[in-house]
C-alpha cells in the first residue's frame, strides 16, 4: 500500500486518496481543437514506465487535490505539490512513454 | 509444560500442552498421517513448521478449520482434528470466532525472533528506536528453540528492554510498498479451552514502519530421488529436533543423506539421542569442519561422493530400506533403516522481499538464494543474508540422475503430487521459463506455496540444462531464476481478513429520519448504494404486485407520500456559483430567478450523460443541488475536482447536505388540498405557487421549504425539512392524511410513476454511453454557452447514425412485462452459423403500468427515434415476445397533470 504525502494531512494510507491520473493535462479550449486534437485530451495519455507526475485526491481526508511525483515501476513516491503551483524536479529520469494503443 | 490430551482422527493421544501435534502424533509411533491427495500414497510428516507439505489435518474443534499443517498445530487440551487426504473442506457452520485487526506505526520492524532478528532489534534499540519485533514461532530464539538451547544472556535483555515489543505467534504475510506490512498473530488456538472468553482468534496486524529487517531464517531442502516420499523420510533438522527435544523414540536405524555439514551435525544429535545412525552418505568428495570432526569422533560412518537413489518401504508403506548409490563406481547398495534423514542444504525465506520485486541473487558457496539487501529502510539479516553460521560448506546437488521409472516416483510438490517425471514432460512440451513450468505441473500452488518444492524445480531444470532463454548453456540455478511470491506468505482465514467487519458490520448501512416508521408500517426494503429505501408498503396479504398497483393508483388519482430523504444534496454558494453551473451542466442555470426550481442534466467530458437533478436557486449566489441516490458522493467529487484543478479563480464552495434536508414527497391530486391543511403561511394554489417553484412555509413552528418538483408527472410538493424533523412531519402528514387516504409509497412505485411518464434513471436507462441527445433530450442541451462535455457531441461517432437512442415499447401481448435487460432484435433477425443473433438494443426499464392497464417498458433502440411505430421482437429463452417502438412519454404527454 503506497504511503503518500498529502501536501496538507501528512503521510496518509493508498487507501484514503482516488487517483486522478497524469497531471498537468490542462482542459483546453474545447473550441480551438480539431475532432482528433480534443479525443486525444480525452482519451490519450503518455502511460509510461518511470517516474510521473500524477494527480491525486485526499478524499477520506482533507477533500483536496493535489499533484505527486510517483514511479510508475518501482513504487517509489517523490514530492507532492499543489495544483497552479511550480513543479518540484523529478527525483529521477522521468518516464518513456508507454506503447501507443 | 503439562500433558494433555487431545483426539486425532477419533483416536485419543497425549502431548505436552503447546508441542507441535506432529510431535505428539510421531511420539505416538504414527507415521503414516495421511494418503497424497492424487497418488493415494502414504505420506507423513517431514518438516518442522509451515514449510510442511505432508502432514495436513482437518480440525474438527473450534473453528473447523482446514488444511492447517501439524507441524504449526500447538496442542491443547479439548483439541480433536482428523487427517486430511488432499483437498480440505469449508466448515457448514459459520465461523462465530473473533477476528481483530490494529494498525500500528513503528521506528523498526524486525521480522524473525532468531538470533539474527535479535541481533537487529538490539541494533536498533541502541541506535534510540521503538522496534516491534513479531515472529511466527510460539517462543523467541529461532533455530536455538530446535536445538534445545537457551537464548544467551544479552540476547534474553533484548527481549526486556522497554522499547521493544515482541509478539510470537505472529507470522508476517505480506510486504508491500514503503514498508506497508500485514501480519497475522495466532492468538487463541493454542491454549484450547483455557482461552479467555472474548479473546480475539487471530488479529490482523497492519504495519507501518520507516525501517524493517527481514530475518526470516531458512527451509531445509528435501532432495529428489525415487520414492522420496515415504513416511519415515524427513528433512534431518525437523528428524534431530522431533528426536532430541520432542522425545521421539521411534526410529531404531537411521541413515543419514546430506550435501553439507547440517546434516552431520543432526547425525550426531540423533546418535547423542540414543538412535543408531548407520551411516552418513555425503554427496560431496571430502568435508572438514567442527560438525564433520564431530560426527567422526562420535564414530558414526561417513561415506563420501555417495548419495541417496531410492527407497523400500514394507508392507505398512514406510521406510524399511535405503538404496545408496556410490556417484564414482555407481556401485549401489541396500541398507534398512526407519529413518532417512535428509539435508540437502539451505533455501533463506526470500517471500517477503521478492513480494515488493526484489530479485533474489544466487550464492554457489551457500547453495542458496540469498537477498544482500541494505538500504535505511529495508535491510535482511541472518540466512537471508547470507549468514549461515560458518560450518555449513553445501554441494550445489539437488539429487542424483534418474531414469524414467524412477522420475515417475521422484516427487518434487509431496502435497501437488508432481513429480519429476511431470517437470520432464513439461520441459519436453517446449516450457522453459519456470513461471511456465509451475503453471503446467502445479508445482508449488498448493497451500505451502512451494516452500520445499520450489528449489527443487529450479535444481531439476538445471540437472535438465535448461535456462530462462530456453538454451543449454547453465547448469547454475541463477540461470533458471526464482519463482516470484506472491501474499500471504501462509494461508489466511478469510474471517481474520474480514475481521468485525461482517454481517451487518460489513459496510454502514445508512438510513432516513422516518426509517423507523418505514419498519413498522412492514415496509420491504431495497438496497441503493448504503441506503435502506422501502421499496414498497404491501397490506396484509398482499403480494407485491398487488401493493405497487395501489400505490400507483393512490398517486395518480388520490394522494401519496414517498420519503425522498436519500436524495443526494449539495449546498453551492459563493458569488461565482451561477457561473460555476452553466459549466457543469448541460442547460443553463444563471438565468433561473431566485426561488425557482430546474432539472439539470450533467455530462462528462466526452458528453456522456452522468447524473441529473433538480436544483433550486435559493439567492442570487446560493444554490441547492440534488443529485441521484448513488451519485451524490461522485457528483460532489466531480465538482471539487473542477474547481480545484481547472477553475480555482471561481469563488465557490460546495457542501454536502444529504443528511441536513430530508425530502418528502407527497404526490397526486389530492396533495395540495392535504398539504394546505398543513400549511397556513403560504398560498398553494396554481397561480400563486407555480409549477417548478419553491418558498419557505411553516408547519407546526418548523420552517420547511417546499418545492412544487414532479418525478411522476401529478400534482407534488416536495417538503424539505432539517432531518431531524422529518419523521414529525411524515407523522403529521399521516395523521391528516387518513380521510385521504394517504398512501405511502417506495422506490418500485416511484420507478412505474416515473417510466410512465419517460422519466430517465441514469445507470438504468442509461449504459454510460448515452450522450442528452441518444436520451432524446435535446431540449436540456444549451446552445448557448459552453458546458462540460459540448465540444464532444460534434466528435463523429456521436452524430453517427443507428446509435441506441431511448423509446417507449409497448408489448404485444400488455399482460406480459418484459425482463428488463431483454435483448432486442429485428422481427425476421436470424441465428448466423454460429447460432448467435445480432441484437439492435435492449430493455432498460419495464413495469406493468396501472394507469395503462397494460405492460410497458423504455429500451434503447438502435436509431430508435427514428423508428416510431416499428416492431421488434424480444427473444426470451425459446419464446420470441413482439412490441411496438413508441415515444418514451406514456401518460399526459401535455404536462397537464402536474398543476
Amino acid at each position: 500500500m503506497l504511503y503518500i504525502p498529502c501536501p496538507h494531512c501528512g503521510l496518509r494510507n493508498e487507501t484514503e486518496f482516488h487517483y486522478g491520473a497524469e497531471a498537468g493535462v490542462a482542459y483546453p479550449d474545447p473550441n480551438a481543437l480539431a475532432d482528433s486534437e480534443w479525443a486525444k485530451y480525452l482519451h490519450i495519455r503518455a502511460n509510461p514506465k518511470g517516474w510521473l507526475a500524477e494527480r491525486w485526491v485526499h478524499f477520506a481526508g482533507c477533500g483536496r487535490w493535489f499533484n505527486l511525483w510517483r514511479n510508475t515501476v518501482t513504487h517509489e513516491i517523490g514530492p507532492a505539490y499543489l495544483p497552479f503551483t511550480e513543479q518540484p524536479k523529478a527525483p529521477g529520469n522521468i518516464g518513456q512513454e508507454g506503447p501507443k494503443a | 509444560m503439562s500433558e494433555i490430551s487431545f483426539i486425532f482422527d477419533d483416536n485419543i493421544c497425549k502431548g505436552q500442552q503447546g508441542e507441535p501435534m506432529a510431535a505428539a502424533l510421531l511420539r505416538s509411533g504414527l507415521l503414516s498421517i495421511t494418503n497424497s491427495t492424487y497418488h493415494s500414497r502414504p505420506r507423513g510428516v517431514i518438516g518442522l513448521g509451515v514449510e510442511e507439505p505432508n502432514a495436513l489435518v482437518q480440525l474438527v474443534s473450534g473453528t473447523q478449520e482446514s488444511m492447517r499443517p501439524a507441524t504449526i498445530i500447538e496442542v491443547a487440551e479439548g483439541l480433536n482434528a482428523r487427517s486430511l487426504t488432499g483437498i480440505g473442506a469449508l466448515p457448514e457452520l459459520p465461523d462465530e470466532a473473533r477476528y481483530d485487526k490494529t494498525n500500528r506505526y513503528v521506528d523498526t520492524l524486525v521480522i524473525g525472533a532468531g538470533v539474527a532478528g535479535l541481533k537487529a532489534a538490539d541494533k536498533a534499540i541502541q541506535a534510540g528506536y521503538q522496534v516491534l519485533l513479531i515472529d511466527d514461532q510460539p517462543g523467541p530464539g529461532g533455530h536455538l528453540r530446535h536445538l534445545g538451547t537457551g537464548l544467551p544472556v544479552a540476547l534474553r535483555d533484548v527481549l526486556t528492554n522497554n522499547k521493544l515489543t515482541y509478539v510470537p505467534r505472529c507470522t508476517a504475510v505480506g510486504l508491500y510498498d514503503q514498508n506497508y506490512i500485514v501480519a497475522v498473530e495466532r492468538r487463541s488456538d493454542h491454549l484450547g479451552g483455557a482461552a479467555p472468553a472474548g479473546r480475539a482468534r487471530i488479529r490482523v496486524w497492519h504495519i507501518r514502519t520507516d525501517r524493517v529487517v527481514l530475518a526470516p531464517g531458512a527451509f531445509q531442502r528435501p532432495l529428489i530421488f525415487a520414492n522420496n516420499d515415504r513416511p519415515g523420510i524427513m528433512l534431518s533438522h525437523a528428524a534431530a529436533t522431533y528426536v532430541a527435544i520432542h522425545g521421539v523414540q521411534i526410529f531404531k536405524r537411521a541413515v543419514v543423506v546430506t550435501v553439507d555439514n547440517q546434516g552431520h551435525r543432526d547425525a550426531l544429535r540423533l546418535h547423542q539421542a540414543g538412535v543408531p545412525v548407520q551411516a552418513i552418505y555425503d554427496v560431496r568428495p571430502a568435508a572438514g569442519g567442527a560438525s564433520v570432526d564431530a560426527a567422526k569422533a562420535a564414530g558414526i560412518p561417513i561415506r563420501f561422493r555417495t548419495t541417496i537413489l531410492d527407497t523400500v518401504s514394507n508392507e505398512e508403506g514406510t521406510l524399511q530400506s535405503v538404496i545408496i548409490q556410490d556417484l564414482d563406481t555407481n556401485e549401489i547398495v541396500e541398507t534398512t533403516a526407519d529413518l532417512l534423514a535428509v539435508s540437502g542444504g539451505w533455501t533463506p525465506i526470500a517471500d517477503l522481499a521478492t513480494h515488493i520485486g526484489i530479485k533474489p541473487k544466487w550464492s554457489e558457496e551457500h547453495a542458496a538464494f540469498l537477498v544482500h539487501h541494505g538500504t535505511d529502510q529495508l535491510q535482511t539479516a541472518g540466512m537471508l543474508a547470507g549468514d549461515f553460521g560458518g560450518d555449513d560448506d553445501p554441494a550445489v546437488f539437488f539429487g542424483p540422475a534418474l531414469d524414467d521409472e524412477q522420475a515417475r516416483h521422484a516427487y518434487i510438490d509431496l502435497q501437488r503430487d508432481a513429480t519429476l517425471h511431470e517437470l520432464r514432460r513439461a520441459v519436453g512440451a517446449g516450457l522453459h521459463s519456470i513461471e511456465h513450468i509451475k503453471r503446467y505441473t502445479t508445482i508449488g500452488t498448493s497451500h505451502d506455496q512451494g516452500k520445499t518444492s520450489g528449489m527443487l524445480t529450479i535444481g531439476a531444470l538445471c540437472q535438465l540444462n535448461i535456462n530462462s532463454q530456453g538454451g543449454n548453456s547453465g547448469l547454475s540455478p541463477a540461470d533458471v531464476g526464482t519463482l516470484s511470491f506472491r501474499p500471504p506468505y501462509v494461508p489466511v482465514p478469510f474471517a481474520a481478513l474480514a475481521g468485525r467487519e461482517r454481517g451487518p458490520l460489513s459496510d454502514p448501512i445508512r438510513i432516513t429520519p422516518v426509517h423507523q416508521w418505514h419498519v413498522e408500517a412492514g415496509a420491504i426494503f431495497e438496497d441503493v448504494g448504503q441506503w435502506k429505501r422501502p421499496w414498497y408498503f404491501p397490506k396484509q396479504g398482499e403480494s407485491m404486485e398487488d401493493a405497487v398497483r395501489r400505490e400507483c393508483m393512490a398517486a395518480r388519482e388520490g394522494v401519496a407520500v414517498m420519503d425522498a430523504s436519500t436524495l443526494g444534496k449539495i449546498d453551492i454558494q459563493g458569488p461565482d456559483a451561477a457561473v460555476f453551473l452553466d459549466r457543469i451542466y448541460t442547460n443553463m442555470f444563471s438565468t433561473l430567478p431566485e426561488g425557482q426550481c430546474r432539472y439539470g442534466l450533467m455530462c462528462k467530458a466526452d458528453g456522456i450523460a452522468f447524473d441529473d437533478g433538480v436544483t433550486t436557486r435559493l439567492g442570487k449566489n446560493h444554490f441547492l443541488m440534488t443529485t441521484t441516490t448513488g451519485g451524490a458522493a461522485g457528483v460532489l467529487a466531480w465538482l471539487e475536482e473542477w474547481l480545484q484543478t481547472e477553475w480555482p479563480d471561481l469563488k465557490v464552495y460546495c457542501t454536502s447536505v444529504t443528511e441536513h434536508i430530508s425530502t418528502i414527497a407527497l404526490v397526486g391530486p389530492n396533495s395540495r388540498q392535504l398539504l394546505q391543511e398543513l400549511v397556513k403561511d403560504i398560498d398553494l394554489s396554481k397561480t400563486a405557487f407555480p409549477f417548478m417553484h419553491s418558498r419557505m412555509a411553516t408547519i407546526d413552528d418548523i420552517r420547511v421549504r417546499i418545492a412544487r418538483i414532479s418525478f411522476s408527472g401529478e400534482l407534488a410538493f416536495e417538503i424539505n425539512v432539517a432531518w431531524g424533523h422529518a419523521r414529525y412531519i411524515w407523522e403529521r402528514l399521516w395523521t391528516l392524511g387518513r380521510p385521504y387516504d394517504l398512501t405511502a409509497y417506495g422506490t418500485e412505485t416511484m420507478h412505474v410513476l416515473r417510466a410512465e411518464k419517460g422519466y430517465i434513471i441514469i445507470g438504468q436507462d442509461t449504459d454510460g454511453t448515452q450522450t442528452p441527445y441518444d436520451l432524446n433530450m435535446s431540449w436540456v442541451v444549451s446552445k448557448k454557452k459552453e458546458f462540460i462535455g459540448k465540444r464532444s457531441f460534434r466528435l463523429p461517432y456521436l452524430q453517427a447514425t443507428a446509435r441506441p437512442q431511448l423509446v417507449g415499447l409497448l408489448p404485444e401481448n400488455g399482460e406480459e412485462v418484459i425482463p428488463e435487460g431483454a435483448y432486442i432484435t429485428e422481427l425476421n433477425a436470424h441465428p448466423d452459423e454460429h447460432g448467435k443473433t445480432s441484437h439492435t438494443g435492449f430493455v432498460t426499464s419495464s413495469y406493468y403500468s396501472p394507469t395503462l392497464g397494460r405492460a410497458f417498458a423504455l429500451a434503447l433502440v438502435a436509431d430508435g427515434l427514428n423508428r416510431m411505430g416499428e416492431e421488434v421482437a424480444v427473444p426470451i429463452g425459446k419464446k420470441v415476445l413482439h412490441a411496438t417502438i413508441c415515444d418514451s412519454v406514456f401518460i399526459d404527454k401535455e404536462n397537464i397533470r402536474r398543476d
